[in-house]
C-alpha cells in the first residue's frame, strides 16, 4: 500500500465509515466473542498505516517477493479477436504463487506478526488464496491451517498438494455443498474458538469489518500501478476497466484507485464480472448483485443469494473462487450508486473467453478472471470498434487444466 | 426497563437466591409434532425460560448437535415465521407456561423485517429474543429495538469472555430481561468441564449490570449445570436436550435431573 491510500480530506470517494459501513452494507455482524477481537484488528491495521517503516516492508515483499509492478500488456491479437481498439491486460497472473491474491495474504500475515499472532487460518475456494496464505505463512515463519470445502479439494486438488508441501494444514469442510461459503463458516466458528493466537487471514473483500476496507487497501496496488502505468505508456484514453467479481477484492482493487483519484466525468467505464453459472434463469449461478437481495451473512450485510426465510443459498460456477452466494459490501454499495456495472457470465462464455485468450495471446488464464474476459465481445459491440478496454488478469489457468478438460476444450 | 415489568417479561422467571433452568429446544426438530412435545416436556420438566431456537442454515455460532438438528428442521420447512407459530400453538395451550425467547440468528429477522417480527412474536406471547449475530452497538440493533421494545419484547445480548469492560457496559445497558453470558470461546456443545475462570467473568459481568445473569455453552450434566448455578442465576443447556429432543420422556426425565440439581445448588 503507498502513500496514495493514507485517507485524505479531500477525496471525492471515502468509502467505509467508522462503523465499516458503505452507504447501507458493511458492519459487524458476529458474535460476540470476535467483537473485541475485531475493534483490536481496525486499530492495529490503522496503525499500521500511518508506519513508514509497515508501508516500506510490504512495498520490498511486493517488489522482490511478488515481482511487483505487474506488467500492463497490450494484447492485440486478442484486440482484434473481439472487434475492439486495443485490450490491455493487467498481468496479476504473473505474481509469484499466480494471482492476486498473494498482495492481501503478505498485507495481513505483516499484520498478524505485529499484533504478535504467531498461528493463520485462512478459507479457500478456488484454493488460490489458501496457496498464498501458506506460502506467506512459510515466508515468515507463521503456523498455517487452511479451511476448503471437500468439494473445492476435489475440483482444486493440484493447490491442496501445493498448500501441503509448503507446510499448511489444510482441513476439509464438507457441510453444506462443500465450497466456499462453508469454508469461510468452519474458518469463523474455528476463529472463535481460538482467537486468541490466531489471526484470521480473509481472503476477499468480505467479512466483517475492517476485512472489506482492509482487503480492498491490501489489492489497491493494483489499480494504482494501472493508473501509473496508463501514464508511463502515454494511452490516450481508456474507455472501460474489467474485472471478475467473486468476493470481489480483485476488482475493488483495480477499482478503487479509478474511483478515488479519478474525476467521474474522466473514468472509464468500470465493469464486474459475476458468475452466471449454468444461466441467471437457474439456481446454478453466483450472481449476487444481479439476482441476490440485501442480507447478513459472514459477519456482514450486502446483496446475498438467499431464500424466503433468509438462509444462504448454494452458490454454483464453474469456477472456484466465485462460486459465492454473497458479495463483498463495497460491491453492493457501488452498484446501488451506479459507480460500476455488474454484468453475469456463464459458465460457457467463461471457457469460450479462457481459450480465446490461450489461442490469441499464448497466456492461459484464471477461470476466475476467464469471466472478466468473456465481457470483451460484449463491450466491442457497446462501446464500438476503436474503445480501449482494460482487462485485470487476476490469476493463471494452472489450477484449471482439469476443469477446462471436463469442460470439453479437448485438443486431441 | 419497562419492558421488563410486563407479565410477559423473561425477567419474571427470575428471583434472587433462586437459579433456573434456562432450557433450549430446535424448533421443527425432529419434527413440528416432536419440537412441540419437547417443548411440554421442558415446561413439565421445571425449567424455567425456554429458549426456542429457530434453524438457520449458516449456524456460525452453534455446534454440530445444534447444527444438525437445525438441518433437519429446515428440512422439515421450518424458519422464523414458523417458528414463531409453533411458539404461538404452545404458550396458547398452556397458560402457566414459562416464558420463552426466540434464539435465532440476524438474517432471518431481516428477510421477514423486523417490524413484522416483533408484531409476529409478541402476538404469539413470546417474551424475548437472542440474536448471536447482533452486536448491541450496531445500527440493526437501533433499529430492532426501537421496533421491539414498545411492544413489550426483551432482547438479551451476550458477554463473552473476551469482551471489554466498555463493551460489557453497552451490552448490560441494551439487555432487558437478562444478560446471556457464554462460558467459553468457542460454539454451543458439550464440554467436558466447565470454564475455570467462569466465577470472575460472571464477576466482571455483574460489575456492569443489575440484570439477572445466564451461564450457556458448554453446560450439558446435572454436575455441570450445579455448578453454574452457585454462581448464576439461569444455566443455559442446549445441546444435551437438543440430543434427547427426539424423546419426549426421556427429555422430561433428563430436564427434572437438570432442574434439581440447579435448585440443590440454591
Ligand atoms: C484468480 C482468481 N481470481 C478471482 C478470484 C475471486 O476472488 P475476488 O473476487 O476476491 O477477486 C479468485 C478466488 O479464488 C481467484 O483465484
Amino acid at each position: 500500500m503507498s502513500e496514495a491510500l493514507l485517507p485524505s480530506a479531500d477525496e471525492a470517494y471515502s468509502s467505509p465509515d467508522a462503523q465499516g459501513f458503505f452507504g447501507p452494507y458493511g458492519g459487524t455482524f458476529v458474535p460476540e466473542t470476535v467483537m473485541p477481537v475485531l475493534s483490536e484488528l481496525d486499530a492495529a491495521y490503522r496503525e499500521a498505516l500511518t508506519d513508514p517503516a509497515f508501508a516500506e516492508e510490504l512495498r520490498v515483499l511486493l517488489a522482490d517477493y511478488v515481482g511487483r509492478p505487474s506488467p500492463l500488456y497490450r494484447a492485440d491479437r486478442l484486440a482484434e479477436a473481439t472487434g475492439l481498439g486495443a485490450v490491455y491486460l493487467k498481468r496479476e497472473d504473473l505474481n509469484h504463487t499466480g494471482a492476486h491474491k498473494i498482495n492481501n495474504t503478505l498485507g495481513q500475515c505483516l499484520l498478524a506478526k505485529r499484533m504478535g499472532k504467531g498461528r493463520v487460518i485462512a478459507e479457500t475456494g478456488a484454493g488460490q488464496h489458501g496457496v498464498a496464505t501458506a506460502t506467506t505463512a512459510a515466508l515468515m515463519g507463521l503456523e498455517c491451517a487452511v479451511f476448503m470445502g471437500t468439494e473445492d479439494i476435489r475440483r482444486q486438488s493440484l493447490n491442496v498438494y501445493k498448500m501441503r508441501l509448503l507446510g499448511a494444514q489444510v482441513v476439509p469442510v464438507a457441510e453444506g455443498s462443500g465450497t466456499l461459503a462453508d469454508a469461510v463458516t468452519a474458518a469463523l466458528r474455528h476463529w472463535v474458538e481460538r482467537v486468541e493466537d490466531t489471526f484470521y487471514v480473509i481472503g476477499s473483500v468480505v467479512g466483517p469489518h475492517p476485512y472489506p476496507a482492509m482487503v480492498r487497501d491490501f489489492q489497491a496496488i493494483i489499480g494504482e500501478e494501472t493508473i501509473a502505468q496508463i501514464a508511463t505508456k502515454a494511452i490516450p484514453r481508456v474507455d472501460a476497466i474489467v474485472a471478475c467479481v467473486g468476493g470481489g477484492s480483485n476488482a475493488a482493487g483495480m477499482f478503487y484507485p479509478f474511483l478515488r483519484v479519478v474525476p467521474a466525468e474522466k473514468r472509464p467505464l468500470l465493469v464486474g464480472a459475476e458468475a452466471a453459472g449454468l444461466g441467471l434463469d437457474t439456481d446454478k449461478h453466483g450472481a449476487a448483485l444481479t439476482k441476490g437481495s440485501p442480507g447478513v451473512l459472514h459477519g456482514f450485510y450486502s446483496y446475498l443469494l438467499q431464500d424466503e426465510s433468509g438462509n444462504p443459498l448454494e452458490a454454483y460456477s464453474i469456477s472456484a473462487g466465485l462460486d459465492y452466494p454473497g458479495v463483498g459490501p463495497e460491491h453492493s454499495f457501488l452498484k446501488d450508486e451506479g459507480l460500476v456495472r455488474y454484468e453475469a457470465v456463464t459458465d460457457q462464455e467463461a471457457v469460450d473467453a479462457f481459450a480465446l485468450l490461450t489461442r490469441t495471446e499464448g497466456i492461459i488464464p484464471a477461470i476466475e478472471s476467464s469471466h472478466a474476459l468473456a465481457l470483451l465481445p460484449r463491450l466491442a459491440a457497446e462501446l464500438g470498434p476503436d474503445a480501449v478496454v482494460i482487462v485485470n488478469v487476476s490469476g493463471r489457468g494452472d489450477k484449471d487444466m482439469d476443469i477446462v478438460r471436463e469442460a470439453g476444450l479437448g485438443v486431441d | 426497563m419497562a419492558s421488563t415489568d410486563t407479565p410477559r417479561g423473561l425477567a419474571r422467571a427470575f428471583v434472587p437466591g433462586r437459579p433456573v433452568l434456562v432450557a433450549y429446544v430446535m424448533a421443527g426438530y425432529p419434527d413440528r409434532e416432536g419440537s412441540l412435545a419437547a417443548l411440554e416436556a421442558l415446561a413439565r420438566g421445571g425449567a424455567g425460560v425456554i429458549e426456542l431456537g429457530v434453524p438457520y442454515a449458516d449456524p456460525v455460532a452453534d455446534g454440530p448437535v445444534i447444527a444438525e438438528a437445525g438441518k433437519v428442521a429446515l428440512a422439515n420447512g421450518f424458519g422464523l415465521a414458523e417458528s414463531i407459530a409453533l411458539a404461538a400453538e404452545f404458550l396458547a395451550a398452556h397458560a402457566d407456561a414459562p416464558p420463552v425467547a426466540l434464539m435465532t440468528y440476524l438474517n432471518p429477522m431481516m428477510r421477514l423485517g423486523f417490524e413484522r417480527v416483533a408484531a409476529l412474536a409478541a402476538g404469539a406471547g413470546v417474551s424475548g429474543f437472542i440474536i448471536p449475530d447482533l452486536p448491541p452497538d450496531s445500527p440493526f440493533a437501533d433499529r430492532w429495538l426501537a421496533a421491539s421494545e414498545s411492544l413489550g419484547l426483551d432482547t438479551v445480548f451476550l458477554a463473552a469472555p473476551t469482551s471489554t469492560p466498555q463493551r460489557l457496559a453497552a451490552l448490560g445497558a441494551r439487555s432487558r430481561g437478562f444478560v446471556y453470558v457464554v462460558s467459553s470461546l468457542g460454539v454451543t456443545g458439550e464440554r467436558a468441564e466447565v470454564a475455570a475462570d467462569l466465577a470472575a467473568l460472571v464477576a466482571r459481568v455483574r460489575e456492569h449490570t443489575q440484570l439477572p445473569i445466564a451461564v450457556g455453552f458448554g453446560v450439558g450434566t446435572p454436575e455441570q449445570a450445579a455448578a453454574v448455578a452457585r454462581i448464576a442465576d439461569g444455566v443455559v443447556v442446549g445441546s444435551a436436550i437438543v440430543r434427547r429432543q427426539t424423546d419426549a420422556e426421556a427429555l422430561e426425565v433428563f430436564v427434572c435431573e437438570l432442574v434439581s440439581a440447579v435448585k440443590s445448588s440454591a
